[in-house]
């Protein structure tokens, strides 16, 4: 059986990381216990088209109205460490609307809510391992973390990939915003090269004339061994 | 080559808005064959405080000991309709209630079989990655044998097995202690 190859050192964030504070009391403080890979691990949940709601790619055409802000593509391929793609892998995303307001009862900022647009999509990835979503950029918020700390535009996305060791829920953040760099969830990726895959890049291929700009977000899952034993 | 894989960061705490559409707290709905359990408890942070946003996903076999194949495979999963898929959010009180069907073994890495399991990612604001952690049943007969639990220092091993209720054995209680004396075993998956 083939497993899933170990992140590289630095390449994914710590449990612990004290910047970030929520981390502090929830973080395990036990070492983790490395699972060898079975089936458990090198199977995973599966999503069909029925389950999947047709318009869930396009945020801008759930309500009566078209959402406030400035509408962008984003789009880009899931695929594996190999470059293989990952076919028809449910992608979910959430985001807060153009103001930084999400549409939950926790978020307590006063930026305004808006009426036409909830944050949420879905879809599928298609033969080639590609997504596409349209929606509106989100805004940058405060939050309490430190004094004066506001999170970077982000769109949150959670894919599956082919197993249950591929799981993976991450976020997407915008070229050039100047948050990035005070951002303690951001910055809780220690190598820089593996924290810039974060960073979506802005594609003129994408854009689409008198509609939307366009930014393109790959995401690697892991590869696997290439031979049949671990070590 | 490896360390491309894109970082993981937190569901932060705004992960309804996008997750909730699939939670799924019934894995077995319907006529699954196998033994129900309602596998219920709290999850609790480094103060004992209840942890009110996080969620479960639960993946695991059939009551045969099969994965559910992917869904363009030609594969047919024996139990028909089960897909062994669960999302299970905590509540207000940080507690969490889910129905299932005990699985079958699944063979380990060396191909001996393992003692029934379901594996389980966490996530919530404060994790920059999930946890993932195993539920075992209690007094199964293969658990003192599982190549996993024998991984887990003997003292730690309780944390992965719920207690069955007094009154009713098809009702298993199970908290997830993020920290502190008795802290769940968490793997590096």
């Amino acid at each position: 059986m083939l497993r899933y190859r170990r992140p590289a050192p630095g390449t994914q964030p710590e449990l612990l990381h004290p910047p970030y504070v929520s981390s502090i009391k929830r973080a395990p403080t036990q070492p983790l216990i490395q699972l060898p890979h079975s089936l458990s691990e090198t199977t995973g949940p599966f999503f069909s088209k029925e389950v999947v709601p047709p318009k869930g790619f396009d945020l801008t055409r759930q309500h009566k109205g078209e959402p406030l802000g400035e509408r962008i593509v984003v789009s880009g391929r899931l695929m594996d460490e190999d470059g293989r793609p990952v076919v028809h892998s449910l992608v979910e995303i959430w985001q807060a609307n153009a103001a930084g307001r999400y549409l939950h009862k926790v978020d307590q900022y006063d930026a305004p809510l808006d009426p036409n647009f909830t944050g949420m999509g879905q879809t599928l990835t298609d033969e080639e391992g590609r997504y596409r979503f349209v929606t509106i950029r989100p805004g940058a918020y405060p939050w309490r973390n430190h004094y004066n700390a506001w999170r970077p535009r982000h769109i949150h996305f959670s894919v599956f990939g082919p197993a249950f060791a591929t799981r993976l829920v991450t976020q997407m953040y915008f070229p050039g915003d100047p948050l990035l760099e005070f951002d303690p969830i951001y910055n809780s990726v220690p190598v820089e090269s593996a924290r810039k895959r974060l960073i979506s890049i802005f594609d003129w291929a994408t854009t689409t004339p008198e509609i939307a700009l366009g930014f393109r977000f790959d995401i690697v899952l892991r590869g696997r061994n290439a031979t049949p034993m671990e070590r | 080559m490896s360390g491309e894989t894109t970082p993981s960061q937190t569901v932060g705490p705004y992960f309804s808005i996008g997750l909730a559409w699939l939670n799924r707290c019934d894995l077995a709905p319907g006529a699954s064959g196998g033994e129900r359990v309602t596998i219920r408890g709290r999850i609790l942070d480094g103060e004992g405080q209840p942890v009110p946003d996080a969620c479960l996903e639960i993946w695991q076999a059939d009551a045969h000991g099969k994965y559910a194949p992917p869904v363009n495979s030609e594969e047919k999963s024996p139990a028909h309709g089960f897909s062994g898929f669960g999302r299970v959010p905590t509540n207000d009180r940080g507690e969490f209630s889910f129905i299932t069907i005990k699985p079958g073994s699944v063979p380990g890495p060396d191909g001996r079989p393992q003692a029934p399991h379901l594996e389980i990612s966490v996530f919530m604001r404060g994790l920059l990655r999930r946890l993932v952690t195993r539920l075992y049943f209690p007094n199964d007969p293969a658990n003192p044998a599982d190549h996993v639990l024998n991984l887990v220092p003997g003292g730690r091993r309780a944390t992965l097995i719920p207690r069955p209720l007094a009154d009713d054995l098809h009702i298993l209680e199970w908290d997830i202690r993020l920290q502190g004396e008795h802290e769940t075993v968490f793997f590096e998956c």
